[in-house]
């Protein structure tokens, strides 16, 4: 059986672009190919959005993420762009209560939402009990994880108050217990490569009141 | 200032702030939000356009053709640069391969192109639309088929001889040869590579993300060919760097080339799917340890040999760097070997050289001790050495290994830990590993300016960087002991190459180095305060925001009352670090558990006992021990850049393919620093502590592994499907 | 990604008639795989339908037994559900071994169904792939294929399907309801909702142009211990190695299927009588005609094993 790419011609002349544009084009059936690029604008739409209270009115290519629009529109650049593809959760923010990526999901799909970011919990002046907690506990090294980790720990918290049930909770016909353990394993999509994570886990403890 | 005689008595030997744990003061910035990273900065002159990066789509070739037109008549596109447009550009000394192709591709997704466009999303757009003809040519992407043509390294990396390896290894007792595989790795920082440019006339000033800002100047004036008066490079937050952002990367490069194009400033961060191949990595290393024992475990014989790979012009991995120093023995060997591959640029990341020789090294020292019959803590001991032992006449300057792995033995409850593959709780197998850690100590000259102001405030101004190991906080603790004042009367400003040239972020020498710096500076500024303050000769003492010299006191703020006060100067070393071997040590120990179904390893326990001199800051010192081990349980358990050997490429290269540890993969962590000062390092009498906390982790892990299943793997990682045919039946 | 308009549907059939009528318009929920392939170019649509906000967010009892789960229920709230927890713990299980919180927020059931391979190749634009671009030929062949599939692929597609949920659904023979673009609807069972790739990659579900799913039925409970055992490389958020979704019952019988090994979830009905003799009887069946590559043949045995261990922890 050939198996197509095993081998590669000395001198083998592939034609690519950024996306493949000789290999990319038309995905399948049901996706048309695009035309030329049309010169025109590309299309764009207004939101309503409540930034930490704030109401927030803006008009972005229907294109831009959430997290774009915070970081270039709002101007509020605590929530971090780590990989703007969902593996990291640099950018966590809470919405309608709620913490997702803000790398993937639209603006324009957030009219009305309440949005959460770092900047909306505490002010280095005033900081919120969970961001008290990293600061006291050292729970970052080189920051760039941290106001994710923070939305994220925060969120947990509420999580776990719910009694959603975790991959970690034995029996999870019953609401989840406030370990750290529960704890460690919600905070996984938040990921730290300075490796503060023993650190966070104290911090979180600490603010939810039990032994870490 | 010089440092060329072991330091006396000075005023940090009063810790009263050095040494005391203090929490980060750039901390509540950090947590809400408000420390501005490079793509995040304000203060730029104009709205910056947005720059997206085209990679190369493949590994070795010429570029035949390149046709921007479509991308340049997307909306909103400014500019393409490409190397048709992009001007001559040089190298910097430190980068292998060149920062953008053209018309050859040395490596895959070497930046081809940048679009500008008034967006992000109309510049990303119309990357796609670039169209790129390569002529592909074939390359040497497998490391184990280029291994035998691989040459010795030479320089400081040539191989070493001590005595009659050959002879005394075959004719010891107990011998043990094996060889050893650690892989690709990546440093995946979570903030990627980002820099903003902007130029005033034919000035450039860079918002970039970068562990040492001189070379960094130097070496994008290089590239640019342009004077490096010109460049100023403000870096003062780091999202993680790890080595990966020690040299000049695209990012910065294309940013200056496409402000220059559009006449505005430009903001470019590397995609993240980009990162693994575009930038550097850990190369990967076949290792080969033979050690030789008599029966009484001393080690007579001790050869390490590795064989790694680069670009062209590229240099080795010296993962034998260690066994020159770490144990004892008269016959020894080491060499490096070198092969071209072209794969991406491979240089240093955390511990290079230690990081991936003690991962082999370490687990080889657990495999002699049971052949010898003897626990392995003990074999280590046996086989300490206080002196360097290719060159005896060169004591260790401080050297606690042996404290190191008692104490960490006595408090993991090492006596508890059974025969391979005994430990059992359920599906559970269970084990403990041991290793020492070891990493060589390195001074860098590092200057600083300090401002004395009129209300007593001190202002520290250096080129510094702090990428998350404390450098804000250590500095201000060294300023606040030197000039007696609280902490809060301290200002740190680092980062920005307007300031005096540090010894920058790597090799574990920045908090050492650079509190050096410091120290260096603020003597000069007491010797002016006290000239100021018109107090005689004596010896001055800085405590509690005032000068005392016998019985004259005086506010420090008196001295700076008619104008602030200004020191600067810079730490220079003589040639102690010839005279004494100057390192770090330490023992790492695991607690393991294998599931004896499917493989899957948890990490139960680890501690982590280190002798690095004086500890400046016990919380930034232990956040980066603990980062390391994290690393450390990466590097053992799943970190893995795979190689495409048909395409010559990292097929994993994002946050989903190559997997760095989680919360759930660390549970909690205990670190031990021994209360030590080295007076042969620097006045500081500290050494570095964030590579030493990664050395010896992974085969601390492994020989955990081996211990809860016996099955010994030698290749990192331990992924499951090393050793799952040989976890024995279930049922 | 490239530009596209965008609007809110009012309606499913609505969603359905535009999808099937515009050229390049894909339905958008919870978004979290349809916009990190858009960022790639991988997918391409031109315009997008918002069918968040038609009400398609609730779990509802079906008379006579069983859960309708609509198709927008983000999977936080179908794992968190208390009749799932109770009747179909091994959907939640499932559900809660995938991705991350954040992601789960805001995942949904129809979109976790629909969600693309996380084949690296696939995910490479510079190379071949006969999923993304059909007759391109398959990287993945004599590639890195550790996480690729060994059962149900063909010389043209060695993908696996990622879902954890979709191999619980496939355990408790869940059927996907849709409505098509006029308006009729059907109910297709998650047996025949993915479909293997034969010379077809690009084609991954039996849903016709433009049909949208509206929920996902699951019939009466069947009472048994429910296990969903996922194996990877580290603790958490990463895609399976192997996965078993398991439901078995007090004398020893029961159901079993395989997340991680191929391009659907893996059940094979004959398998399971085999139960009584033993993991490796079940395995050899599962796997009959299985074709590993080099990278990823490490994965028929972790499989016996996996199921070996959901064996004797529902003896437990």
């Amino acid at each position: 059986m050939t198996e197509g790419y095993g081998a590669i011609s000395r001198r083998d002349v592939l034609k690519t672009g950024a996306a493949g544009a000789a290999i990319a084009g038309s995905i399948g059936p049901g996706q048309a190919a695009l035309a030329q690029p049309d010169p025109a604008a590309p299309p764009r739409a207004a939101v309503g959005l409540k930034v930490n209270g704030q109401a927030v009115r803006l008009d972005l290519d229907t294109r831009t993420t959430l997290l774009d629009a915070l970081r270039e529109h709002v101007k509020l650049t605590g929530t971090k762009k780590g990989c703007d593809h969902g593996q990291c959760g640099a950018c966590t923010v809470i919405v309608n209560g709620r913490r997702i990526n803000s790398c993937l999901t639209l603006a324009v799909m957030h009219e009305g939402d309440e949005v959460t970011t770092i900047e909306g919990l505490g002010t280095p002046e005033s900081l919120h009990p969970m961001q008290a907690a990293f600061v006291e506990h050292d729970g970052y090294q080189c920051g760039y994880c941290t106001p994710g980790q923070i939305c994220s720990a925060v969120a947990v918290l509420e999580e776990i108050r719910a009694g959603i049930p975790s991959h970690v909770t034995a029996d999870v016909s019953k609401p989840a217990p406030m370990t750290t353990v529960e704890m460690r394993e919600r905070m996984s999509g938040n990921i730290c490569r300075c490796g503060a994570y023993s650190n966070i886990a104290e911090a979180m403890a600490d603010v939810a009141g039990v032994k870490a | 200032m010089k440092f060329d005689k072991p330091a006396g008595t000075n005023p940090i030997d009063r810790m009263a702030v050095v040494g005391r744990p203090t929490p980060r003061i750039d901390g509540p910035l950090k947590v809400s939000g408000k420390a501005p990273y490079a793509y995040e900065q304000q203060d730029v002159p104009g709205k910056p356009a947005y720059g997206y990066i085209l990679g190369s789509a493949v590994a070795k070739g010429t570029i035949s053709a390149i046709d921007t037109t479509r991308a340049e008549r997307a909306p909103g596109v400014l500019s393409v640069v490409t190397h048709r447009n992009a001007g001559k550009l040089g190298k910097g000394r430190m980068n292998t391969a060149h920062l953008l192709a053209g018309p050859k591709v040395e490596h895959y997704h070497q930046a081809v192109a940048v679009v500008v466009a008034e967006t992000f999303e109309q510049a990303r757009a119309a990357a796609s639309l670039i169209n790129v003809d390569y002529a592909r040519e074939s390359g040497a992407f497998d490391l184990a088929a280029a291994r035998a043509g691989a040459k010795d390294a030479t320089g400081s990396d040539a191989p070493t001889s001590v005595g009659d390896f050959a002879g005394a290894f075959a004719s010891a007792g107990v011998q043990l040869d094996q060889t050893y595989t650690t892989p690709d790795q990546s440093h995946a920082m979570m903030e990627p590579h980002a820099t903003i440019a902007a130029w005033e006339g034919d000035s450039l000033t860079i918002w970039t993300s970068n562990q040492m800002i001189n070379w960094g100047v130097k070496e994008l004036a290089a590239t640019l060919q342009m004077p490096p008066e010109k460049v100023r490079l403000i870096s003062p937050y780091i999202g993680g760097g790890f080595g990966g952002k020690l040299f000049l990367r695209t990012d910065a490069v294309m940013a200056a080339l496409s402000a220059r194009a559009v006449k505005r400033p430009v903001k470019v961060a590397l995609q993240r799917p980009l990162i693994p191949n575009n930038t550097t990595h850990r190369p990967a290393t076949i290792q080969r340890i033979r050690i030789g024992c008599g029966s009484d475990g001393r080690i007579t014989a001790i050869g390490h040999e590795s064989w790694s790979g680069d670009l062209e012009g590229g240099g080795p991995e010296a993962a034998t760097q260690q066994t020159k120093l770490l144990y004892a023995g008269a016959n020894r060997m080491t060499a490096l070997r070198l092969a071209v591959l072209d794969l991406p640029e491979g240089n240093a990341m955390r511990a290079p050289g230690e990081a991936p020789g003690l991962m082999a090294l370490e687990v080889a020292m657990d495999e002699m001790a049971e052949k010898l019959g003897m626990d392995p803590v003990a074999f280590r001991v046996v086989n300490d050495t206080q002196v360097d032992p290719e060159d005896p006449s060169r004591p260790f300057s401080q050297r606690n290994l042996v404290r190191c792995l008692e104490e960490g033995a006595r408090r993991f409850g090492w006596n508890r830990r059974k025969a391979p593959g005994q430990g059992r709780e359920g599906r559970w197998l269970v084990g403990m590993g041991v290793a020492a850690a070891f990493r060589n100590n390195i001074n860098g000259k590092s200057g600083a300016r300090v401002r004395l102001d009129r209300a007593g405030g001190v202002t520290v101004e250096t080129d510094m960087t702090d990428i998350g190991t404390g450098t804000y906080t250590i500095i201000a603790q060294t300023a606040a002991e030197m000039l007696g004042v609280p902490l809060a009367k301290v200002t740190v400003k680092l980062g920005d190459s307007a300031f005096p040239v540090s010894a920058g972020s790597g090799g574990q020498w920045g908090a050492n180095s650079s509190t050096s710096g410091v120290y260096a500076a603020c003597v000069k500024l007491r010797d002016m305060v006290v000239g100021k303050l018109g107090f005689g000769p004596g010896d001055a003492q800085f405590e509690g925001g005032q000068v005392r010299v016998g019985n004259r006191v005086a506010d420090i703020a008196d001295a700076a009352k008619g104008g602030e006060l200004v020191a600067e100067d810079t730490m220079e070393y003589g040639d102690l670090a010839k005279t004494f071997q100057q390192s770090t040590f330490g023992a790492h120990f695991v607690e393991a558990a294998v599931d004896r179904y499917t493989g899957e390893t948890r990490i139960r326990r680890m501690l982590a006992v280190c002798a690095a001199g004086r500890i400046l800051n016990p919380i930034s010192a232990r956040s980066q021990v603990i980062g390391a081990m994290t690393m450390g349980v990466g590097g053992a358990l799943m970190e893995e850049l795979a190689v495409d050997k048909r395409f010559g490429f990292f097929v994993n290269h994002d946050l989903a393919g190559y997997e760095v540890p989680v919360h759930m993969d660390i549970p909690h962590q205990d670190v031990v620093f021994l209360d030590e000062a080295d007076d042969k390092v620097s006045p500081m009498k500290a050494k570095g502590v964030g590579e030493l906390g990664l050395c010896g982790v992974g085969a601390a892990v492994a020989n955990a592994v081996y211990n809860a299943t016996g099955i010994r793997v030698r290749e990192y990682p331990l992924t499951l499907d090393k050793y799952l045919d040989r976890l024995g039946e279930v049922a | 990604m490239r530009p596209f308009t965008y609007e809110k549907a009012t309606s499913a059939q609505d969603a359905a008639a535009k999808a099937a009528a515009m050229p390049g318009a894909r339905f958008i929920a919870g978004g979290t795989n349809l916009l990190d392939l858009m960022k790639l170019e991988i997918e391409t649509p031109s315009h997008l339908i918002d069918v968040n906000g038609l009400g398609l967010d609730r779990i509802e009892e079906i008379d006579g037994g069983g859960l309708r789960i609509g198709a927008l229920v983000r999977n936080t709230d179908l794992a968190a559900d208390q009749r799932v927890r109770k009747d179909y713990a091994v959907l939640t299980r499932a559900l809660v071994a995938g991705a991350s919180g954040q992601l789960r927020n805001k995942a949904t059931t129809a979109g976790n169904l629909l969600q693309r391979t996380r084949c690296p190749y696939f995910y490479d634009t510079n190379m071949p792939c006969n999923k993304r671009k059909p007759g391109s030929g398959c990287a993945a062949l004599g590639g890195f294929s550790r996480q690729l599939g060994v059962i149900g692929t063909s010389d043209a597609c060695i993908a696996t399907h990622p879902s954890d949920m979709a191999v619980a659904m496939r355990v408790l023979d869940a059927s996907v309801e849709t409505i098509r673009p006029d308006g009729t609807t059907r109910a297709i069972p998650i047996a025949e909702f993915h479909t293997l790739p034969g010379e077809t990659p690009h084609i991954e579900t039996a849903l016709e142009k433009g049909e949208m799913i509206i929920s996902v039925a699951l019939p009466r409970p069947r009472g048994g211990t429910h296990i969903y055992r996922k194996v990877r490389d580290r603790a958490s958020y990463a895609f399976a190695l192997v996965s078993v979704a398991a439901v078995i019952q007090r004398d020893g019988k029961g159901a079993v299927a395989l997340g991680g090994v191929a391009p659907k979830p893996w059940r094979v009905e004959e398998a399971e009588a085999l139960l009584p003799q033993g993991p490796k009887a079940v395995a050899d069946r599962l796997f009959a005609g299985a074709r590993p590559r080099e990278d990823n043949a490490f994965k028929l045995t972790l499989a016996q094993r996996t199921i070996a261990s959901v064996m004797a922890e529902a003896k437990a």
